[in-house]
């Protein structure tokens, strides 16, 4: 059996190279492969393109800092092209724009403004060999100016067409040695779809068993998508048990969240 | 202080809260409703299913059919992997299903949802719907476009809930938009804010003129008009903001 899975997560993205197309899922952090884009984070790599739902530049802060996308475009010359749905939390944790620190770092960075539906459209006609999907979303607004229209039936359509990522950042539950992938609840989200169309997956997971453990009518990502396994440890990043230890730090007491929560219901804190 | 800012300054003593324009907002669908909330006010029309009837609230992240949000009393109870498009934590509801984005946004783009909640900055009298871009100085990183163009063209129904008036006092029904255009021209069916249900007249994309059906318990329709701004007719059967 060809050996899938990598010891580490540096030795997991090593040879991402400059100029390369990254895809990946967000929405919030269950879905999120955090520990990828911390060795990302901490690899020598220039001019990448990323593509997924949102980025917004923040820093890593707090007792346990968690990487992504958000972070890495902060990083002088480190990303040179955001495709995506979602920048617009540029802003310090009081609320106020971040004009001074952050649009510096970011004003060299092109911004590709996509809707959430098509990022999934360009990863769809890529993961299928389509040269390109038309999808309705956009006519009558700016989009028609960066994608060719189609009148089909007597419907307008604008054509969106493939990206196809060169590597793409990938969390789920349970892998098997040969790669079949299980999603628990909501990290599926955008990893199928970053699974089936990018020429090097790379998934980090909770579980790795034996083939034949995942029954295969429950495989919802099937093995040939996937060419490299990373377990995290038990306690690390984005387990199970540092997602107990991240409620207590976002809703517990005094936590990040819950403050959030009281000040917009008027509860003070 | 004109007739208007008097009526402003009583708008934010007295305006109705979020939660209560989400309960408003859940009157409007029947058993069995297919309905996808967005973000902002319309995350907290999941908590306010009338009774007696099944809805299944659709969230753009790939879940189907969750429960009310979990209070912060109950916080020992979340599962961090399940949350709505609000990405407020949810209870899970026997027959709840989770599915991927690119097959959220299928359903949306092909007509299986029946009813969409958005959140947004401006709605025009032609329903035409703003609420993606952001002021920020360097340009392209102040957008929200995210999942709203999809969640305005795709659903049968297009239901917008906000406050009638922004921080300012200038009302957010306008005449014409001034923020560049969500979804497609013309899409929005419903407004509801903290001062009035107001429907908006037409097909799809023929969308053209206002009808007040209710307004908020201590406001008359005279009232609200002044406010808003923009001509609105009053419906035939108009009453008091029904919860």
């Amino acid at each position: 059996m060809k050996n899938k899975i990598f010891s580490s997560f540096d030795e997991a993205v090593a040879d991402i190279f400059d100029g390369a197309i990254i895809a990946f899922s967000t929405f919030g952090t269950a879905s999120q492969a955090i520990n990828l884009w911390e060795a990302l984070y901490n690899k020598d790599v220039k001019d990448l393109t990323i593509m997924g739902n949102m980025v917004m530049p923040i820093r890593a802060e707090g007792p346990i800092p968690i990487y992504g996308p958000s972070h890495c475009v902060l990083q002088p010359g480190k990303v040179k092209k955001v495709i995506t749905g979602f920048t617009s939390m540029v802003y310090t944790s009081r609320g106020e724009a971040n004009t001074d620190e952050f649009s510096v770092a970011i004003q060299d960075i092109e911004v590709v403004p996509t809707t959430f539906g098509n990022i999934c459209t360009k990863l769809e006609a890529a993961a299928s060999g389509y040269g390109g999907i038309l999808t309705p979303v956009g006519i009558g607004t700016f989009l028609e100016e960066q994608n060719e229209k189609f009148v089909v039936n007597g419907k307008e359509y604008l054509l969106e067409k493939p990206v196809v990522p060169d590597f793409g950042f990938v969390k789920a539950w349970k892998a098997d040695r040969l790669g079949n992938l299980i999603y628990r609840r909501g990290q599926r989200l955008h990893n199928p779809l970053v699974a089936r169309a990018s020429k090097v997956t790379i998934a980090e997971v909770l579980e790795i068993v034996e083939p034949g453990e995942i029954d295969p009518d429950h495989v919802h990502t099937p093995h040939l998508y996937v060419d490299r396994i990373v377990k995290i440890p038990k306690g690390g990043k984005g387990s199970a048990e540092w997602d107990e230890v991240m409620k207590v730090q976002s809703f517990g007491p005094g936590g990040s969240r819950r403050r959030m929560m009281e000040a917009m219901s008027g509860r003070g804190s | 202080m004109d007739e208007r800012e008097k009526l402003v300054k009583r708008y934010n003593e007295s305006k109705l809260d979020m939660d209560t324009i989400a309960m408003r907002v859940a009157k409007e669908f029947k058993d069995g409703d297919i309905v996808n909330l967005g973000r902002g006010i319309p995350g907290l029309v999941g908590n306010y299913v009338p009774q007696g009837v099944d809805i299944h609230w659709h969230g753009e992240n790939g879940i189907l059919g969750y429960g009310t949000a979990y209070t912060l009393d109950e916080w020992e109870e979340m599962d961090m992997c399940v949350h709505n498009s609000s990405i407020q934590q949810v209870r899970e509801l026997p027959g709840m299903a989770m599915f991927d984005f690119g097959e959220a946004f299928g359903m949306l783009r092909g007509g299986h949802i029946d009813a969409g909640v958005l959140g947004g900055f401006q709605v025009s009298e032609k329903g035409d719907f703003a609420n993606w871009a952001f002021e920020y100085p360097v340009p392209n990183w102040g957008i929200g476009i995210g999942g709203a163009f999809e969640l305005t063209i795709g659903p049968k129904r297009c239901i917008v809930a906000i406050t009638h008036l922004d921080k300012y006092g200038n009302s957010k029904i306008v005449k014409e938009l001034t923020m560049p255009l969500t979804g497609a021209p013309q899409q929005v069916d419903l407004i509801v804010t903290d001062l009035a249900v107001i429907e908006v007249k037409g097909e799809k994309g023929k969308k053209e003129g206002l009808v007040l059906r209710e307004t908020a318990p201590g406001w008359t329709a005279d009232e609200v008009k002044l406010l808003t701004g923009v001509a609105m007719e009053t419906a035939a059967d108009f009453k008091e903001y029904q919860l």
